[in-house]
């Protein structure tokens, strides 16, 4: 159990980076996890390519707000293609912690939230062949 | 079995169900999770595993020894069941999956015979998924209108709107659970019957909270419908039942078409089945059933008086505890006299999800999420709750550990 809720997943829980909304923003998605309810909203701006501002707000476990915190950390400044491009094993080294079937889930709400908010800007393609995302609903 | 009548003894009858002898992390199941599923005790396994040694074939055809045993030990479930609810008839006992499958059996052969534009079917805030949306369905494809009664501040029924849902339309049909599931509440199941049947309507009662964990008497709740889960009472799952007034099932056309629930079958036309086969069309869940039947055994035996005795005096001693946990709300009634062995909470500053995760750790199994009931969740503002439910076999020591983890969630997240 104090794998799973490392210090760096509790700080990020208790201090999410680039928690909020952005005014006018160039992208945005929504999504839920309907085992658990969690809601969760990404919004981009889009600047030559690149994510110059991503901000998140939703609620979720510590996982799923963890995992979104650390996110948009690694996404911010890189390319449109490139994070489309980013998969969800990426995303779990980053996160460095065992997770079951379950809260894998959690874990990778707010990559797919994010991939979807790229797919409506860019057209970049949408989680390809992810198992476990697939009770996640893209609203 | 004899009736045993004496006060539960939960130590004891822990005995009986072998997983609960199953360690996790070095630490004893403590399965605090049977509003969601019950365990099984080996009264039950040992009747299933002869019954497949022994006597296994198909029902209600084959001539052979097998053939007529396998007939007589599932047919004799039937008078189990309609002793436990206290049924007029064994002939208004219905096999099915479970009680979903009940439900949606009444929505649509009665509910698609006798709704239409201008009715209205109700259901309340408080219902499991399972009793809302078949009634939706039914809304939605006889333009008959559905109205709900809502929850009041203390997650009780606020009945104070059933004046204004009469004025809506002719009611025909009242959906409501006996116990909720997410919170606990008893309803107040005779005044609806009372209620329903003055506006010239028929009441369905979802029963399966109820039916595990204390005495139903269908008829004495003024009932038409009742649906149950026998998983959710020992038994094995992918068995279940309805139980319906006889003179509202011959009158209502079949669920399911196929064998079984035949007379006779020419090309140009089908004769259907008496009652209760009418509606057990295709092989049913044979041992299932009969596993079924020894759970109403033991139970039976036990006695759901001394049962629900047992869990009002366990729901107290959690109620008590939880209270020692700061920051932690507890849903629903707070007269423990108004609600079941069920309680919902929210710990400030830790999601369902994270709760549940540190206790199973430990071996404390609790549900964490919406329960099926989504309506409830967002009448408490809430994506979800942390639930521990029990049975029989719940013990104070389960509570203990439930505390206990409580603490070390608090301490995980600083709180």
């Amino acid at each position: 159990m104090d794998d799973l809720y490392r210090e760096h997943i509790l700080d990020h829980y208790a201090h999410p980076r680039n928690h909020g909304t952005i005014e006018g923003a160039d992208a945005t998605a929504e999504g839920m996890n309907p085992l658990c309810g969690d809601e969760l909203t990404v919004d981009l701006r889009i600047d030559a390519g690149r994510i110059a501002d991503i901000k998140f707000h939703g609620r979720g476990c510590a996982i799923s707000q963890a995992a979104t915190s650390m996110l948009t950390e690694l996404v911010e400044g890189r390319t449109v293609d490139e994070v489309a491009a980013l998969t969800k094993d990426d995303l779990l080294a980053e996160l460095g912690i065992p997770l079951s079937p379950v809260r894998l889930k959690c874990a990778l709400l707010g990559l797919g939230t994010l991939r979807v908010a790229l797919n409506r800007h860019s057209g970049t393609p949408l989680p390809e062949g992810w198992s476990g995302m697939d009770e996640v609903d893209w609203r | 079995m004899t009736p045993v009548r004496t006060p539960l003894d939960a130590v004891r009858l822990r005995a009986d169900f072998p997983i609960l002898a199953r360690e996790i992390a070095g630490r004893p199941l403590a399965y605090l999770d049977s509003a969601n599923t019950a365990q099984k005790p080996r009264q039950v396994l040992d009747a299933m595993t002869r019954f497949y040694e022994a006597s296994y074939a198909n029902v209600h055809r084959a001539v052979y020894q097998i053939g007529v045993e396998a007939t007589e030990a599932f047919e004799a479930v039937r008078p189990k069941v309609q002793a436990l609810l206290n049924a007029p008839s064994e002939r208004e006992i219905i096999f099915t999956r479970n009680a979903t499958e009940a439900i949606n059996l009444v929505a649509y052969s009665y509910g698609r015979t006798n709704l239409g534009p201008g009715d209205v079917v109700v259901a309340t805030e408080m219902e499991h998924h399972s009793n809302l949306v078949p009634w939706q369905a039914l809304a939605a494809a006889t333009g008959a209108e559905i109205r709900y009664i809502h929850l009041d501040a203390n997650g009780e029924l606020d009945l104070g709107e059933l004046a204004e849902i009469a004025r809506a339309g002719q009611v025909k049909l009242l959906a409501v659970v006996d116990q909720s599931n997410s919170l606990g509440t008893v309803n107040p199941i005779r005044e609806l019957a009372d209620w329903v049947h003055g506006q010239g309507g028929v009441l369905l009662v979802d029963g399966a909270q109820s039916v595990p964990h204390r005495p139903v008497d269908v008829q004495a709740l003024g009932a038409d419908f009742l649906a149950f889960s026998g998983h959710k009472l020992c038994g094995p799952s992918g068995a279940g039942g309805l139980w319906g007034r006889r003179e509202l099932l011959e009158a209502m056309p079949p669920f399911l078409t196929g064998g079984e629930m035949i007379r006779s079958v020419r090309l140009t036309g089908t004769t259907y089945n008496e009652l209760p086969w009418k509606f057990e069309a295709g092989t049913p869940a044979i041992a299932e059933v009969v596993g079924m039947g020894a759970a109403i055994d033991y139970l039976s035996a036990i006695g759901l008086d001394e049962i629900h005795t047992h869990e009002a005096a366990i729901s107290a001693y959690a109620l008590d505890r939880l209270g020692e946990v700061p920051g932690l709300t507890v849903h629903g009634p707070t007269d423990p006299s108004r609600r079941g062995g069920v309680i919902s909470f929210s710990l400030d500053g830790a999601h369902p999800h994270d709760i549940a995760e540190i206790l199973g750790a430990d071996g404390v199994c609790v549900r964490a999420g919406h329960h099926c009931t989504q309506p409830v969740m967002a009448h408490l503002g809430v994506v979800a709750t942390t639930r521990a439910s029990f049975y029989l076999y719940t013990v104070r020591d389960d509570v203990d550990r439930l505390i206990d983890g409580l603490h070390r969630v608090r301490s995980i997240f600083r709180l």
